[in-house]
């Protein structure tokens, strides 16, 4: 099952590969430049999905104290980070030649920098605390309050003023883009959400047999 | 380095990093720009400001010889002169959203240290051309968010 979704996460990403940079047309007013959205874009989404996962899981542990719960959290956090991290490095590459800068201290990216740090921060407490127990505990309290800032980070461009301009996929109504550009980057956007279910599977598996081979 | 001190360090760094970013947020991005209405309103010489707004159209000349880059930045209601000494990133132009940093001169216009663009959410193919982007990026220019 997990080979399968594995093999599928890498026809995926060579087919969103194709779509974005081979099929894609050059987008009018940034050219060839604005295909780093077809790695920018699904890439922040997965981390807002790895971020929730962690906080629907991180509520389940505290409920129900299944250690289960506890490495899906886990495992869904380390994912959340690497794609938080290829977010913020490719908004860079990208800000650079459009908007003229590597970085900026508006809304939009301090936002999303803290909630990278704080998600560090998360596994840094997970390996600090050698009691199995209360480390869960305390990483599950840290999963749940890290997590309202996802939503922060999503409104931060309508709520102050940005450089970084507002939503163009997750808002109402019709997104702010043509098919052609639209249908790559759901593509893309399909084949790294594959990518993460087959991270997350895998991680959750090494961790339950590091578990048991550590008793 | 033994394990815990490894953790202290570590803890150390991430607590300062988001110290610095709360600190650089709360000062800098509650108010990220001012428009060019704000600005005229109460302008200090010599203070820092990050200002935003529309590049008028009609008003950019670009001396390249000199690098000398002169622009208004509008939001409707008020028009800023702006100069600045070197290049301006691709997406800049007449008509569109730009941030700019630097300070207000007694002489009476903007020198500029670093010019930014803003760009609309809108992406297009070739072929489908339409105003509507502008619009909304004008609105969020005027301070409307």
């Amino acid at each position: 099952m997990t080979r399968v979704l594995g093999w599928l996460a890498v026809l995926g990403l060579l087919a969103g590969l194709v779509a974005g940079f081979g099929l894609a047309p050059r987008e009018v007013t940034q050219g060839n430049v604005q295909r780093i959205m077809y790695v920018h874009v699904p890439s922040v989404l997965v981390a807002y999905l790895a971020y929730t996962v962690v906080f629907v899981a991180s509520i389940a542990y505290l409920a129900r104290r299944v250690e289960a719960a506890d490495r899906v959290a886990h495992a869904s956090a380390e994912i959340g980070v690497l794609f938080n991290g290829i977010t913020i490095a490719t908004g860079s590459i990208w800000g650079k030649p459009t908007w003229g800068t590597w970085w900026t201290w508006d809304a939009r990216l301090t936002s999303v920098a803290i909630l990278f740090v704080m998600y560090l921060g998360y596994l840094l407490l997970r390996g600090m605390i050698e009691d199995r127990e209360r480390g869960a505990r305390y990483a599950a309290v840290l999963g749940i309050v890290a997590a309202l800032n996802v939503p922060l980070v999503h409104f931060s461009v309508l709520w102050w003023r940005t450089l970084h301009q507002p939503p163009s996929l997750l808002k109402p109504g019709a997104p702010a883009m043509s098919s052609a550009i639209l249908t790559p980057l759901l593509v893309n956007l399909a084949a790294y959400a594959l990518l993460y279910a087959y991270f997350l599977a895998k991680r959750v598996r090494i961790l339950r047999r590091e578990e048991e081979a550590a008793a | 380095m033994s394990r815990n001190a490894k953790f202290v360090a570590g803890g150390v760094v991430i607590l300062g990093a988001l110290a610095y970013m709360i600190y650089a947020g709360v000062t800098q991005s509650a108010v990220y720009f001012v428009t060019p209405a704000e600005l005229q309103a109460a302008p200090v010489a010599g203070k820092a400001y990050r200002l935003g707004g529309l590049v008028a159209p009609g008003s950019l000349s670009w001396e390249p010889r000199a690098l000398d880059l002169r622009f208004s930045l509008t939001d409707g209601k008020a028009s800023v002169p702006v100069r600045h000494k070197g290049t301006a990133p691709d997406l800049f132009g007449e008509g569109r959203g730009a941030v700019v940093e630097g300070s207000w001169t007694p002489e009476g216009y903007f020198k500029a240290t670093l010019i930014m663009a803003k760009h609309s959410e809108e992406y297009k193919a070739p072929h489908e051309q339409g105003e509507a982007g502008y619009r909304e990026l004008i609105k969020t220019l005027k301070g409307e968010r």
